[in-house]
């Protein structure tokens, strides 16, 4: 589904501060599948997770998506590609503060000018399957870290991605909560979604909702199991 | 009924936006309807006016009475500092706000 | 079409959510704007009103004025200097005016007192005056009651109010107080023959120049005043250049270049993260910049109705009431204005354009650097 040929990633290129991110990533993504990305940090999976993800593109290489080359396509239709196939999770969860949940979730969508009615009756769907309902109208900055996350999902999910990309899911959670996350998953990893998470928490790793961890080392590959 | 309807309707935030927009626009076109009916209404005192100011030979609005040249800017003489006051450069608001009349061309004057 | 309706809408939805949370800096922001807007359209209301009124009204002012000047001073005009007038072709009708000013000492106003060319259609005979709506109003004076005048000699005299000027011409003739020529010249003393000025009605209009020049060639001690000359005075009225509106609008250009600057300098850290989400999330640089850009038009575009609403209210309906203190100056008399609202389209035009484009265009500058951020800029925490 996702495959990556030769990629390298570079920042600041030019300046006495540049520095290689990914260092030559050859990858094959099946669909379907739940992949961990593990490694120290540092070791570029975070840069990785952005390019497979279409939120960045690579200063070499190539990147296909079901077949079709993206790397070199004008940031209107990587958008849109984006929008369609990928759904983010933050690590940092990057909800928009002064809006309610239901009104965070719908954002992703906002670009689509669909119907209103039916795209906060959808949030709102995604919102109760996560049991949230009782507080979607609650401002987001009032809820706790474990329900943020909950509504960090359901907006990953509006636009019915293929994929789902989440960076670092329990770096700020407890055992108790990122056992709560893992069930979620298990249950979108059962609606046929893929997966691609990043992380360096062992719960995460070796939890059974994962098929195959992929180790990165200084941006490179250096494990696949 | 249709109160429920509406107000569903206005529970999006640029529903009420635009509804409100709306309504302003309506007040600022309504301005316009009043301005033709206050036409229509202080037409005739206008044209009273005009007939009077015409029969009596005024020359100038009554807006600053405070000194015979601003009261007549028309028809005051111009070497006129001091006329009032030996301390008065200017009548305020009205030297402020009026420029001093340009004579018409082509006929000797006095200044 | 309907997609794109949505969409904007949806932006609008957005923008307002970001607007309102900071509520009441916007509300503040918005209320300026208004005041600004509504300044500005005042003064261009009245000025126009007012300058419409002064060209209908003295259209019909006499077509040419004679006074007399000595050492630069109004002297009285004698019997020989009409003499000297004499007869000019070309002249229709020639009048000799009286007219002056009363200083009232009690009430601190003047009055212009003057004597009609035709005393009985103004209802004014010995003992008996018309009276002006303004002068009625702070004497108390009524129809057929008394006001008391005291001459230079001291001596007072009462005269019988027999009529009142008409209200609808108060902005001619507030402060004025008609009289018969026997009273007025047995009041001020004015000498017997002598006038204030002569008033010329001239036969065809084109040539009223000539006719000037004449009068000049033959009374090289008069100063003439052409119809024109009166016109043009009011037709320059609140000019812009002049003090007290130039004050006004250098103030608003001013304000206005500050919420422009205070918008364009740049983005807060929040509102940069905001975008920087808005783009991870999948918006695209052209949805974030038209975003910002309903910000600033919705704000200016209610600022401009707001403030033009209230403005023609405000001039047409209370009679400019704000500009009283300033226009009254040092003056005790005030005519009541009840203008005729007239439609400037390109004046209307000219205000929109200065108060709504440069701040609807303002808000979209700073947005557009950080609009082309990274979308993964938020991941990489680079914010």
């Amino acid at each position: 589904m996702i495959e990556l040929a030769g990629v390298r990633k570079a920042f600041n290129q030019g300046r006495p501060n540049e520095f290689w991110a990914l260092n030559g990533i050859d990858l094959n993504l099946a669909p379907q599948q739940a992949t961990v990305f593990f490694g120290p940090s540092g070791s570029g999976k975070t840069t990785l997770l952005t390019i497979v993800g279409c939120l960045a593109r690579p200063t070499a290489g190539r990147v296909r998506l079901n077949g079709q080359d993206i790397s070199g396509l004008p940031e209107r239709f990587l958008t849109g590609l984006r929008r369609r196939t990928f759904g983010f999770i933050f690590q940092q969860f990057n909800l928009v503060r002064g809006l309610s949940a239901t009104e965070n979730v719908m954002l992703p969508a906002y670009p689509l000018g669909g119907d209103w009615r039916e795209l906060k009756e959808r949030a709102e769907t995604l919102l109760d399957s996560l049991k949230l309902s009782h507080r979607r109208t609650a401002r987001v900055e009032w809820l706790s870290g474990g329900e943020q996350q909950r509504v960090a999902i359901a907006r990953a999910l509006v636009n019915d991605p293929e994929v789902l990309i989440a960076d670092e899911p329990t770096a700020n959670l407890d055992t108790a909560l990122s056992n709560e996350f893992l069930g979620i998953l298990e249950t979108l990893a059962g609606e046929g979604r893929s997966l691609l998470l990043t992380s360096h928490d062992p719960l995460v790793v070796e939890s059974s909702v994962v098929r195959r961890v992929v180790a990165l080392r200084d941006g490179r590959i250096v494990g696949d199991r | 009924m249709i109160a429920v309807r509406l107000g569903s309707r206005l529970a999006r935030r640029s529903h009420r936006a635009l509804a409100f927009l709306t309504a302003i626009v309506g007040l600022f076109l309504l301005t316009f309807a009043d301005a033709a009916w206050l036409r229509n209404c202080r037409a005739p005192g206008a044209r009273a006016q005009a007939e009077l100011a015409k029969r009596l030979g005024l020359t100038d609005l009554c807006l600053f009475t405070e000194a015979r040249y601003t009261r007549h800017l028309s028809q005051a003489d111009w070497h006129s500092a001091f006329q009032e006051y030996p301390g008065a450069f200017e009548h305020f608001p009205s030297g402020s706000l009026v420029s001093p009349t340009e004579p018409a061309k082509r006929h000797a004057n006095l200044d | 079409m309907r997609t794109w309706i949505e969409k904007q809408k949806y932006l609008i939805d957005f923008t307002l959510s970001s607007l309102a949370r900071r509520k009441v800096k916007n509300l503040g922001l918005l209320f300026l704007y208004t005041v600004i807007v509504f300044l500005l359209a005042s003064v261009m209301l009245f000025t126009q009103a007012l300058r419409r009124e002064a060209a209908a009204s003295l259209a019909g002012a006499p077509d040419v004025i004679v006074q007399r000047m000595v050492a630069g001073r109004h002297d009285l005009i004698s019997p020989d200097y009409i003499g000297k007038l004499g007869n000019l072709r070309g002249v229709r009708k020639t009048e000799s005016r009286l007219w002056g000013y009363y200083y009232d000492p009690i009430e601190r106003a003047n009055y212009t007192v003057m004597v009609p060319g035709s005393a009985g259609q103004e209802g004014v005979s010995t003992g008996r005056v018309a009276v002006g709506q303004e002068i009625a109003r702070r004497l108390g004076l009524t129809l057929n009651g008394k006001i008391l005048l005291t001459a230079y000699s001291g001596e007072s005299r009462s005269f019988d109010i027999a009529r009142f000027l008409p209200l609808e011409s108060e902005l001619l003739t507030a402060d004025l107080l008609l009289m018969s020529e026997e009273d007025f010249r047995s009041f001020f003393g004015y000498p017997a023959g002598q006038y204030t000025d002569i008033a010329l009605t001239v036969v065809n209009p084109q040539e009223v120049h000539n006719i000037a020049g004449k009068i000049a060639n033959r009374l090289p001690d008069s100063r003439v005043i052409l119809r024109e000359e009166i016109l043009r005075t009011y037709d320059s009225i609140f000019n812009w250049r002049e003090g007290v509106v130039l004050a006004l609008l250098s103030g608003a250009v001013i304000a206005f270049a500050i919420f422009a600057l205070e918008k364009a300098s740049g983005l807060s850290a929040d509102e940069k993260r905001e975008i920087g989400i808005l783009k991870a999330i999948g918006w695209e640089t052209g949805d974030v910049i038209r975003m910002k850009f309903w910000e600033g038009a919705l704000i200016s575009l209610t600022a401009f109705f707001l403030g033009y609403t209230a403005a023609y209210l405000h001039v047409f309906r209370f009679a400019a009431a704000l500009f009283e203190p300033v226009l009254k100056g040092w003056s005790t008399l005030y005519p009541q204005f009840e203008l005729v609202p007239t439609l400037d389209g390109f004046e209307l035009a000219t205000l929109f354009f200065f108060t709504v484009f440069p701040y609807a265009l303002a808000t979209i500058v700073p947005i557009w650097r950080a609009a082309v951020t990274d979308p993964d800029s938020v991941m990489r925490g680079s914010l």
